[in-house]
């Protein structure tokens, strides 16, 4: 585990109120999607972001957005949001519904805003690397200030095709920062189990990358770290590995129904005082930066927007029939028929 | 009109687009200092420098992954693979990524990416650098495949290829870089279109489908056949996907017989899938069924005597012709 730091609050109360806002806004929307899937309007593989709200929160808002570059796995509902995507497009796409920003054609690991610098959404573990480090190649290549935000889990650290990433991303001096997510799982196989090193952060060491392993429960913390990272490698164009320890609190897709298989439930239990909501309720609290009552009040409110953005979502059409066709090529049609 | 190598034909194209558009670039393993395996790219280093001719390290899935990346955002690489049996490794990236992005994204980005380099059997090269991968890569909606088989066409489908927004698999042959022919260079903007087949040789009694090097093997079963009275025409697709099935269908309602012809393995190859069509579409002009010559279903041995037995000749082609004949 990293080091705990002492807190002393940078943030503005209003800044911090918006974390608070956007996490919350992730739970309850993750866990709406839990219930899409449940009750079949969602399908496929489904993972939520429920216990690393935190990161996302802390690095997304750390970006120049519009300008910078974003590109993540499969565990991606929080990205898009958070970079100003309508989260009913979102759900939409999750359910497979035409005002998805993919129109149904992507589904939850599949969705991409390019105009607000999301590039997705991609389902191989590790393969996605070095397309990040061709987003941060091509910044580069135009002699733009862009910082490309590679995300990735504790599983696909592993990847061989991440190593030959990460030695391009040094050689070439790219701009991008590969944030290992260490949840502690890949799907149902702990990391003690799946990595030699489980200090994953330690991957940038033999390319000469910098590195080091981060908190990422504490929102305010991972705000302050991001931004000192992101502003290092802006200024220093040189890639970056940092390793977040956080915690996921759900199965690894909605369809893992036996945690019980790699975790007990003293262990989740044991974590909650971990759970990035929980630390900062506390924060807040104890800084008097905003009442309990408050809280609830914000966390109703956010659940009754959730409601507004499910019951929008499943207003949306499924795709014609005919769309099956579209969007293979940008300039022919494919064959038709069986 | 000048006079060129299908290699000179080749990096002719790389020129022209990179003087036509700073946003192509080249990478791959050797093509910069070292002047690229083929020599394709010799002399481009030197030209556009070290940040548009990249020396990759060998990493295949790395560097086309790369490559798609900074396609997404609008660059045009051209990524050699130095052979394409080295993009084995890459068929995660070339599968999973490059084709799929604008399907995924619901048409928001697209790749416009060349992935360019030898398919085929070279000399003696053995059984891990002989491969035809472009039946496989032809099998998969979001790819563009072609298969150059003159240096004109060498020249101006590369061209189109570099100016496409989607991924295209160009394949050239090893067999082939020497190959000389005019080629129309001097407005700079000479293009051929993709899925328009061309009629190599006219003829009126059986039709010869063919691709890349397979397509002057063909002309010489061609030159054979006539000696005996048999007039073929040699019909070269020259891109698989899309695939211009009219111009084939066309010469066989001519000739009512045809034979089609491909280096890679015979079973399961792209030349099955032409034949199939064939069979589909045209069973009513077929005075005979339609023939089929590909390499033997072996991995390439390094024996020159035994190479050449996996790769068809125009004495095969011939057989082939008097077997429905």
């Amino acid at each position: 585990m990293p080091k705990s730091v002492k807190q002393s609050l940078t943030q503005s109360p209003t800044e911090i109120e918006k974390y608070f806002r956007e996490m919350v806004l992730i739970r309850k929307f993750e866990e709406k999607c839990n219930v899409a899937y449940r009750t079949g309007k969602a399908g496929g593989y489904l993972h939520v972001y429920i216990g690393q709200e935190a990161t996302g929160v802390g690095w997304i808002n750390s970006l120049k957005l519009g300008w910078d570059y974003v590109i993540a796995a499969y565990r991606i509902h929080a990205f898009p949001i958070l970079m100003g995507t309508e989260p009913v497009a979102c759900m939409a796409e999750i359910m497979g519904r035409v005002d998805g920003p993919s129109r149904g054609k992507g589904g939850s690991m599949h969705i991409y805003d390019i105009p607000r610098g999301f590039f997705g959404g991609w389902g191989i573990v590790g393969g996605h690397t070095p397309l990040g480090a061709g987003l941060a190649f091509a910044a580069k290549y135009r002699k733009e200030d862009r910082v490309t935000l590679c995300f990735l889990g504790d599983g696909a650290a592993n990847a061989g095709v991440f190593f030959e990433t990460l030695n391009m991303a040094a050689l070439w001096d790219l701009p991008v920062i590969f944030i290992i997510e260490n949840n502690e799982f890949a799907m149902g196989t702990r990391l003690e189990y799946h990595a030699a090193d489980t200090e994953l952060h330690k991957r940038g060491f033999p390319f000469g990358i910098k590195h080091e392993r981060l908190d990422g429960m504490n929102v305010l913390q991972v705000k302050e770290d991001a931004q000192r990272i992101i502003d290092w490698v802006r200024e220093n164009q040189k890639p970056y590995v940092v390793e977040v320890m956080n915690y996921r609190f759900v199965g690894h897709g909605a369809a893992d129904n036996d945690q019980t298989l790699y975790r007990t439930a003293e262990e989740v239990e044991q974590n909650k005082e971990r759970d990035p909501l929980h630390i900062l309720r506390k924060i807040m609290m104890e800084n008097n930066i905003m009442t309990e009552e408050k809280m609830e009040a914000i966390e109703s409110e956010i659940e009754e927007q959730v409601e507004e953005i499910y019951s929008q979502a499943l207003e949306s059409p499924h795709p014609e029939k005919s769309e099956v066709y579209d969007h293979i090529y940008t300039d022919m049609p494919v064959e038709k028929g069986h | 009109m000048p006079t060129l190598t299908y290699r000179d034909a080749l990096r002719q194209a790389l020129i022209d687009e990179m003087d036509r558009d700073p946003e192509v670039f080249l990478i791959g393993e050797d093509i910069g200092r070292y002047q690229g395996t083929f020599r394709v790219t010799q002399g481009l280093f030197d030209k556009y420098g070290k940040d548009r001719v990249i020396d990759a390290p060998i990493t295949e899935p790395g560097f086309t992954g790369m490559a798609v990346g900074a396609a997404m955002v609008g660059l045009r690489p051209v990524v050699e693979m130095m052979t394409m049996s080295f993009s084995i490794l890459a068929l995660d990236q070339v599968i999973n990524s490059a084709a799929k992005v604008h399907s995924m994204t619901g048409g928001q980005a697209s790749v416009p990416m060349v992935i360019r380099g030898p398919g085929g059997h070279a000399n003696q090269l053995s059984a891990q650098h002989s491969h035809s991968l472009e039946g496989w890569y032809a099998h998969v909606p979001g790819l563009k495949v072609v298969v150059p088989a003159t240096p004109a066409d060498a020249y101006g489908m590369l061209k189109t290829a570099i100016r496409d927004d989607n991924p295209v698999i160009f394949t050239e042959n090893p067999g082939l870089y020497a190959l000389k022919g005019e080629v129309p260079t001097e407005s700079g903007d000479f293009t051929v279109p993709f899925g328009k087949a061309r009629i190599a040789r006219e003829g009126t009694d059986v039709t010869l489908v063919a691709y890349s090097r397979m397509v002057s093997v063909c002309e010489a079963a061609a030159d054979l056949l006539e000696k005996d009275g048999i007039s073929a025409e040699v019909v070269d697709v020259r891109s698989l996907l899309p695939l211009d099935t009219e111009t084939i269908y066309a010469s066989i309602q001519k000739t009512n017989r045809a034979v089609v012809v491909y280096e890679d393995w015979r079973s399961g190859g792209f030349g099955a899938e032409i034949a199939a069509r064939i069979g589909e579409e045209c069973f009513d002009s077929l005075d005979a069924p339609v023939g089929r010559v590909g390499g033997l279903n072996v991995p390439t041995p390094y024996s020159r005597v035994l190479e050449l037995e996996c790769i068809p000749n125009e004495h095969d082609v011939v057989a082939a012709v008097r077997k429905i004949g």
